[in-house]
């Protein structure tokens, strides 16, 4: 329960950052003040400014948003895509759809993922959305092995039974009684699926190939303080914490949901 | 018994402290080729222009053409035939005299129909070259020349061997002061001292190259003392704390780069004189100057280099100004402004001088999308594919203001006036006569705003504090090694 509420106070920050981003930011982060740049923390520039003498308080929120909205929209197409496969795997066990879909996810998982993705944003241009696609496609197969897995068990028991001997379709079952009730391990392999989007997007954008600039993400703003670490410091620390933050709260909240929603585990505090 | 040579090493490494006789020099970029004659590269020219191949003519460090092979010349009085006299006993490094008839192959090769030489320019104004004797060659031109000898002093222009001619690009053959001796492809070239070298010997018995582009690994590789020197210190930020470490020299040096905001003239809206104008005035070069390159660089107004003579001070006719920007832009017929892309090549100049011109152009309402792209990509996609409304880019070329005549070079100028200036140019001697030309070139480019121009880049080089006898200045693209040595 304490990881729980650690990670969801540390995740519920950033979000904040990034929403209160969209209307209020200390300083414009568009706007470069070359004379003020380098500037080490001070009341004005509470984490200091970086070497075009943007407010990096204000970057972090921005970037916030881009990890963010990167992640999200990763995890939504790996798990739109991927339980919808899952699920079908499952209704279709042992028949040749199953072994199609699972062994191309197979297929899939046996690439490195970070460097596909680098691949793909160097084929089609780096950028936000091309990110998107290149960490949404790699976490396709882990929601449809985890939902197929999670299936295959719901699949036997007696309740499934009699949907089906009432009639139903193996799709509606699928929807109508699979489906709500894997929801809790979708949701907890969500968060973590997220934190690793985080990550992945810090490291395109590291390398060049996530967001482009302006756009501020956490990942060029480290690989833009490399060459001045040795005399502004804080130009790597605080988009550096931000990310091991963000990326800590989330797997505790992970941890702490998987607790917290596991019916073992609800029965034994009960 | 083996103990003994052990300790008499040590003695010495430690008392006399041995005559160090070998330099490490990092460079950015590597070549992709040792054939000066046959590529683009500037990085070929750094590596090996006057270490390993010489011309008829030579750069001095201070810019100045000062005799190489040739000894002496004579021009005719109407400016058509160069006698050049060649210096005696000049050997190649696979042991073959060189010659007027290599002279002669040399040029003949390097003008000849289907040469690769990048520069053919150089060598266009050439109608024959004929060898009078051993030693003298006779060059004759269609049309004169003012520029010729300057021509000879290039990279490109250096004289090569018939025998090896054909295997430069693996295995380089000159008559320099240093010999090729091995190439690591991504890592390093290595040199030695020639000792057939018909001139002054090189004070270092070898010379390494190494090839670092990465800025943060460049930092490290010099505080770690892993290099000598490095010329072209790839990030401008690190150079107080070179300054202040007692170990290390620090070099601000001119280059011939004209670092450009390049606009894509053919294509709209760029077409329009009052939209490249408008760019032109929403740009304000020092803070690209202190935000990009950390203070290193001169402002230039138009496309020539400020520490030649022929310069005109121009940046007046770009100043900073905003409000003019809107104005020009309106009356453009682009009052909300327009989108465009902005591709941006690796160096720093290039990625973070975009960011702080984007953001200046977003300030009177152009938005102007950054796509960063790798050489090989910006060279296909940008360069020669003229796929870009905005790119930026340093010239390092020396005096090479003749590409605005070349309709067909990316930006795509090429106006008729401005070729007629050119080709007056390059037939008038006259140094009056020249100047006046030049400045009207200059101020031609710069009246049509052709391009951004943004400033002068300089080139750091930071080395040990005891090396002696480096270049300060890159009159053109070159690490020449042969006056280098060590004050210890």
């Amino acid at each position: 329960m304490r990881n729980l509420i650690l990670g969801a106070a540390l995740t519920t920050v950033f979000v904040l950052a990034a929403l209160i981003s969209f209307i209020f930011t200390p300083y414009d982060i568009a706007a470069l003040d070359i004379p003020n740049k380098l500037q080490q923390p001070s009341a004005q520039h509470w984490f200091g400014t970086d070497h075009f003498g943007r407010d990096i308080f204000s970057m972090i929120m921005v970037g916030a948003r881009t990890s963010i909205a990167v992640a999200v929209l990763a995890v939504g197409i790996g798990m739109g895509l991927g339980i919808p496969l899952g699920l079908t795997a499952a209704a279709r066990r042992g028949g040749w759809l199953d072994e199609i879909i699972m062994r191309g996810n197979d297929l899939v998982f046996a690439f490195p993922a970070l460097v596909i993705a680098i691949l793909i944003t160097a084929v089609f241009g780096a950028s936000a959305v091309n990110a998107i696609i290149a960490i949404g496609i790699f976490n396709i197969p882990v929601f449809a092995r985890l939902s197929r897995g999670a299936a295959l068990g719901l699949w036997s028991r007696d309740f499934i039974l009699s949907a089906r001997v009432a009639g139903k379709s193996s799709a509606r079952i699928s929807v109508e009684h699979i489906l709500p009730n894997i929801g809790n391990l979708m949701i907890v392999q969500g968060t973590i699926q997220f934190s690793l989007g985080i990550l992945a997007e810090a490291g395109l954008s590291y390398v060049g190939l996530g967001a482009q600039p302006p756009t501020p993400s956490w990942g060029r703003m480290l690989a833009d303080a490399q060459t001045l670490v040795s005399i502004a410091p804080h130009l790597a620390l605080f988009p550096g914490m931000a990310i091991i933050l963000t990326v800590l709260g989330l797997n505790l909240m992970g941890d702490g949901l998987r607790d917290w929603l596991d019916p073992r585990l609800r029965v034994l505090r009960a | 018994m083996r103990l003994i040579p052990i300790l008499a090493a040590f003695a010495l490494s430690a008392g006399t402290a041995i005559a160090q006789d070998s330099i490490t020099v990092a460079i950015q970029l590597e070549p992709p080729n040792l054939d000066p004659t046959a590529g683009a590269a500037g990085a070929i020219d750094s590596v090996l222009y006057s270490n390993v191949y010489e011309g008829l003519t030579r750069f001095a460090s201070d810019g100045t053409i000062i005799p190489g092979l040739a000894d002496t010349w004579e021009i005719s009085d109407d400016g058509l035939t160069y006698t050049f006299s060649l210096r005696d006993g000049v050997t190649f490094h696979d042991g073959t005299t060189m010659d007027a008839e290599d002279v002669k192959f040399s040029l003949d090769r390097a003008r000849g129909d289907d040469s690769t030489n990048a520069q053919k320019g150089l060598f266009a104004p050439i109608d024959t070259v004929e060898v009078v004797d051993p030693l003298t060659v006779r060059v004759t031109l269609s049309a004169p020349m003012g520029n010729f000898l300057f021509n000879m002093a290039w990279g490109d222009a250096v004289i090569v061997a018939p025998e090896s001619a054909d295997t430069l690009a693996t295995l380089p053959i000159g008559t320099g002061a240093f010999k090729f001796q091995d190439w690591a492809q991504g890592d390093r070239i290595e040199l030695v001292r020639n000792p057939d070298y018909w001139g002054t010997p090189a004070h270092l018995e070898r010379a390494t190259f190494k090839f670092i582009s990465d800025p943060t690994a460049a930092f490290a590789a010099v505080m770690a003392e892993d290099v000598d020197a490095f010329v072209g210190f790839p990030a401008p930020e690190n150079l107080p704390q070179f300054e202040a470490d007692s170990r290390f020299q620090v070099l601000v040096g001119n280059t011939e780069g004209e670092t450009i905001l390049a606009m894509n003239n053919k294509m709209p809206p760029f077409d329009n004189i009052k939209v490249r104008q408008a760019v032109a005035h929403a740009i304000d070069r020092q803070s690209i100057i202190d935000g990009a390159m950390f203070g290193l660089g001169t402002p230039i107004g138009t496309h020539f280099a400020p520490h030649h003579p022929a310069y005109v001070d121009l940046t007046d006719l770009s100043q900073f100004d905003p409000e003019l920007s809107k104005k020009l832009l309106a009356e453009a017929g682009f009052a909300d402004g327009f989108e465009t892309t902005l591709k941006l090549p690796p160096p720093s100049y290039a990625r973070r001088g975009g960011e702080i011109i984007a953001s200046q152009l977003r300030a009177v309402g152009i938005t102007a999308k950054i796509e960063n792209q790798e050489w090989a990509q910006w060279l296909e996609n940008t360069f020669r594919g003229k796929d870009f409304g905005l790119t930026i880019v340093s010239h390092t070329e020396p005096m090479d203001f003749s590409i605005y005549a070349n309709p067909d070079y990316y930006f795509q100028y090429g106006k008729p006036e401005f070729i007629a200036i050119m080709d007056e140019l390059n037939a008038t001697t006259a140094p009056d006569a020249r100047t006046a030309l030049m400045q009207d070139a200059q101020r031609m480019i710069a009246q049509d705003y052709v391009n951004g121009f943004l400033f002068e880049l300089a080139i750091p080089t930071v080395a040990k504090a005891d090396v002696q006898g480096l270049w300060l200045n890159q009159p053109t693209q070159a690490v020449d090694l042969t006056g280098v040595s060590w004050a210890n």
